[in-house]
């Protein structure tokens, strides 16, 4: 069985003539019974060893081998009367349509027959597919008389799934047989069915396949009852009816019986292929399930095909839920102690490693860092026991291999599904942690689109050095830090981390040494000599934190931006802006500007962009590692806090929003009244409604618009951390801020006002056809003060909208992703920069048509020369 | 007609390289002549401007990521 290499060099489809099943079976089954009541199979019985074993203490009666080793042989049964195949019925009626019922030739002239065939002949030899032609033989073939034999032609109709109709007598089988048998192979040819490897009527059964013990093993329960599988069950039910139907045949007992038998026969036969086939009732287990027949083993999600042959389960893997652990770096993972255990490394004993390797073995599999097998140098493997570890360790020489525990700096791979972008699989280095959740850096959940409310993620542990090696060199967390989809950082700070780099570096923040030196050690920096410790007398031995932040940076860094809290002046004053957003890196000190999302968040980081594409990932890990340590510290040195009380205004305030609301609902019903009255002017191409109901639409957006405006100059940046963290990006915006202070807005259903429910009008708490704001789903309220029932069922209808966009949404481009990398999956570009496919033709002759690889690009493009001259301006 | 699509603005430079130009171009670039996208000899443009089976066109096109891009073709029947 083993080490037999052949080579593929053509396969042929064709179908199995009954005396090669003869041929190919070991041994012929009759007895329906499989073992006797000591538990031995029997002789000629569905379990017979002579077709292959399972057990490894016995032995293959045909072939010798021990269970395990035998593959298994096929055996057969003699049906007592021949039965449709049910995957062929179609193809038998198709053909016997096509063909006269007396005489057994196709419906075809001779002329016709030779076109068709020489056309087919063409089509085989050019390896074109022959369908198209075989549609226009059975076009061709509906004859009313039969051109050779003169004879007329009656109607010839299927009765799904096995039975054919010649008019209104039933065909049975052997009758079908009959006449498929009478078919001449040329004209076999032409109908489809190539004689060199199939006859038409083998597509009736005379004799059945019974297939080996191993495609159909027996299970045995704990309480020591066998149980057996599917496939045998229906077997059996074959084999009984099968004899009856031959007892009773021989017999002479009344048509009517054996015609009965004959049928209960075929439905046994049908259902062992397909239990699924239309038209007839599923066979079924004493339980009530239905059998997993044939064809249900290989169809579908959980058929042969995608689950085994296409995907398959592997070993060296774990998988457990994951947790944030803000202490280690992006490049590693936090492995529970329970699976570093049970995972193991492969390493190749040599003189150098012997020692260490000898101790692993000595603590054992449980203990961490030890050893589960090893492999001698015959290729024994053995597992490590208490009382084997002794003898192990004595024996042990260069060339064997142990099995090590997983441990700290250890290379694995590290996925989330669903995989949909090349940083979903990544390289982390090991660290070996208590409890029992994977633990990630939180700068890493957005590649992985990972959170914490119960995602489970999967590790592959490495088997080989070349394949470490790569991974590591490729697939290593820091070396996605660019995104390749916008050519930015997608590997970046995120929520505490941007507010605690503003709370940290705005203007006005300041830390006692003793402070300064917590936060700096926290983010593992060397305790520096200040820079320039006269710059500002008023400070004294008290740090800036815009000092601390500079302490990261790299010493030449130049870099000017604006920040994400810039408000978009009309003119900008730049290093003068008041509001801390104008940032300036000179030679590696922040000079001005508070930093945000934009400066190192992920998907906008502008620092740490520059720091990943100037100066390498290993200097951008450092930096992220330690920026994002340094703003956790600041935030816990400045400490933050949000309850409703953010969202709090005064009542001043609150009577402004609501004058304002008051004024855009007014304005909403003199656009109404201007309607009714006929006054309205329809724009150009929108009919009058149309009109109207832009025209609402916008008021009632600005109403939504100003009054958060008005709740906003309530808010102040300073004090009030829920602004804090909507402005710098860190979560939240500011809408969802004034919907809860002072206004929630219009709701939409199919991206207008809602105007569906009731028969003209929305709810039955407004006249018919009412156009007004509140008719049609404008919420006045805001979430703090609470919605009327009213607002809350359009609010309702607008929210499940947005649940079932989402949803729908996924399944689309999830397909339409499908689709896109079925296609490209075995592009690849050349070292001069072509596009070719797997078979070698160009697809571009330059890739991306610049040769530009986008994760190295800044932001899709080559490079930003505005942005590059600004920084050169700034270098002194 | 034929001679409207030449100048038409959504149509590409076609031009057709003579031989000892595609040996120039292709020195370099390790592939087959036969693996170059192809173009019908009876494309509009292949026949507004002559060309013939196995011939290999150059075309000259504006493009979104580096401005003007050059590719070939090869005519095909």
């Amino acid at each position: 069985m083993k080490e037999i290499i052949k080579k593929i060099d053509h396969i042929n489809f064709g179908l199995m003539s009954p005396e090669n099943i003869r041929k190919n079976s070991v041994i012929k089954i009759v007895t329906p019974d499989t073992y006797d009541e000591d538990g031995y199979p029997i002789e000629n019985g569905l379990m017979d060893p002579h077709l292959g074993v399972i057990d490894p203490s016995l032995k293959c009666k045909t072939c010798g081998s021990k269970g395990g080793e035998c593959l298994g042989h096929f055996g057969s049964i003699d049906l007592a009367r021949p039965v449709v195949h049910v995957g062929f019925a179609d193809n038998i009626y198709k053909i016997l349509r096509s063909v006269c019922n007396e005489c057994g030739r196709v419906l075809l002239t001779d002329t016709e027959i030779e076109n068709f065939k020489y056309e087919i002949l063409m089509a085989m030899d050019n390896e074109e597919s022959i369908n198209e032609i075989i549609k226009r033989v059975q076009d061709a073939a509906k004859k009313d008389k039969c051109p050779h034999c003169e004879e007329k032609q009656s109607d010839i109709k299927i009765d799904k799934p096995t039975s054919i109709n010649d008019g209104d007598y039933r065909l049975t089988a052997s009758e079908i047989r009959d006449r498929l048998e009478r078919i001449t192979d040329e004209d076999a040819l032409v109908l489809g069915v190539n004689p060199k490897v199939a006859r038409p009527e083998w597509m009736v059964l005379t004799v059945l396949p019974v297939p080996p013990v191993t495609v159909r093993p027996s299970i045995t329960l704990e309480t020591g009852e066998r149980s057996e599988d599917d496939l045998t069950h229906k077997l059996v039910d074959i084999l009984r009816i099968n004899q009856r139907l031959s007892e009773n045949m021989e017999a002479g007992a009344p048509q009517l019986i054996v015609e009965d038998l004959w049928e209960l026969l075929q439905y046994h036969v049908t259902t062992y292929f397909d239990n699924e086939a239309s038209g007839v009732p599923p066979a079924r287990h004493r339980s009530g399930r239905p059998l997993k027949t044939l064809a249900q083993r290989l169809k579908g999600k959980e058929g042969r095909f995608r689950s085994n042959l296409s995907g398959k389960r592997v070993n060296f893997s774990a998988r457990t839920v994951i947790s944030p652990d803000p202490n280690i770096s992006i490049n590693e993972v936090g492995v529970p102690e329970m699976i570093a255990t049970e995972v193991t490394v492969p390493v190749h004993v040599n003189d150098w490693n012997i020692e260490e390797l000898k101790k692993y073995i000595l603590n054992g599999p449980e203990v961490h860092p030890g050893a589960n097998y090893v492999i001698r140098s015959d290729d024994r493997k053995i597992r490590v026991y208490d009382d084997t570890k002794d003898s192990i360790i004595e024996n042990i020489e260069p060339g064997w291999v142990v099995e090590r525990h997983l441990k700290d700096g250890d290379i694995v791979l590290f996925n989330r599904q669903p995989s949909l972008h090349r940083m979903s699989m990544m390289a982390h280095e090991v660290k070996v942690l208590p409890y029992k959740t994977f633990r990630l850096n939180l700068c890493v959940c957005p590649p992985y689109n990972a959170d914490f409310d119960g995602d489970e993620m999967n590790m592959h542990v490495f088997q080989t050095d070349e394949s470490r090696a790569e991974a590591k060199s490729l697939m290593r967390v820091q070396e996605h830090i660019l995104s390749p989809r916008f050519g930015g950082p997608i590997i970046g700070a995120i929520h505490d981390h941007i507010s605690g780099a503003y709370l940290l570096t705005r203007n006005g923040s300041t830390f006692t040494e003793e402070q300064a030196f917590q936060i700096i050690r926290k983010a593992k920096l060397p305790i520096p000599k200040r820079k320039n410790p006269n710059d500002n007398p008023e400070l004294g031995t008290n740090w800036t934190g815009k000092e601390l932040f500079s302490l990261l940076l790299p010493e030449k860094l130049n870099l000017e931006y604006k920040g994400e809290i810039c408000k978009n002046c009309q003119v900008c004053k730049e290093r003068d802006c008041e509001f801390d957003s104008y940032v300036v890196i000179e030679d590696g000190e922040l000079k001005y500007g508070a930093l945000d999302e934009k400066a190192y968040g992920s998907f906008s980081g502008k620092i740490l962009d520059k720091i990943v594409k100037d100066y390498g990932s290993d200097t951008a890990k450092e930096f992220l590692d330690r920026s994002t340590n340094m703003a956790i510290s600041g935030i816990m040195k400045v400490g933050i806090t949000t309850s409703t009380n953010d969202e709090e205004i005064p009542q001043e305030a609150q009577d402004r929003i609501q004058a304002h609301l008051d004024d855009a609902e007014e304005n909403v019903d003199r656009h109404v009244k201007a309607y009714e009255e006929g006054e309205l002017e329809a724009l150009p191409g929108r009919s009058l409604e149309e009109t109207l109901e832009m025209k609402i639409m916008q008021v009632l957006g600005e109403a939504r618009d100003k009054s958060g405006e008005i709740a906003e100059s309530y808010f102040a940046m300073e004090t009030n951390h829920s602004v804090v963290m909507a402005k710098t990006g860190a979560r939240a915006s500011m809408l969802n801020l004034t919907q809860i202070t002072a206004c929630v807005g219009q709701q939409s259903v199919r991206g207008g006002r809602i105007s569906r429910g009731y028969i003209e009008r929305t709810l039955p708490h407004f006249r018919k056809n009412e156009l007004g704001a509140k008719a049609r789903g404008f919420v006045h309220s805001s979430y703090k003060s609470g919605l009327d029932p009213v607002e809350f069922f359009f609010h309702a209808m607008g929210g499940r909208e947005g649940l079932v966009d989402t949803a729908i949404r996924t399944a689309q481009s999830g397909y339409m992703q499908r689709r896109l990398v079925n296609a490209l999956q075995d592009l690849k570009v050349t070292e001069n920069g072509l596009v070719q496919d797997n078979k070698g033709n160009v697809i571009q002759t330059m890739f991306g048509e610049d040769g530009v690889d986008p994760a190295k690009s800044d932001h899709g493009k080559a490079a930003d020369l505005d942005k590059i001259i600004k920084e050169m301006r700034i270098k002194k | 007609m034929s001679e409207g699509i030449l100048v038409h603005e959504l149509v590409p430079k076609h031009v057709i390289l003579e031989n000892s130009e595609i040996k120039k171009i292709f020195k370099d670039l390790d592939f087959h002549q036969d693996q170059l996208p192809k173009i019908k000899v009876e494309d509009p443009i292949a026949k507004a401007i002559g060309a013939e089976v196995g011939n290999v066109l150059e075309i000259t096109r504006e493009s979104e990521t580096a401005g003007t891009f050059v590719t070939y073709r090869l005519v095909e029947p």
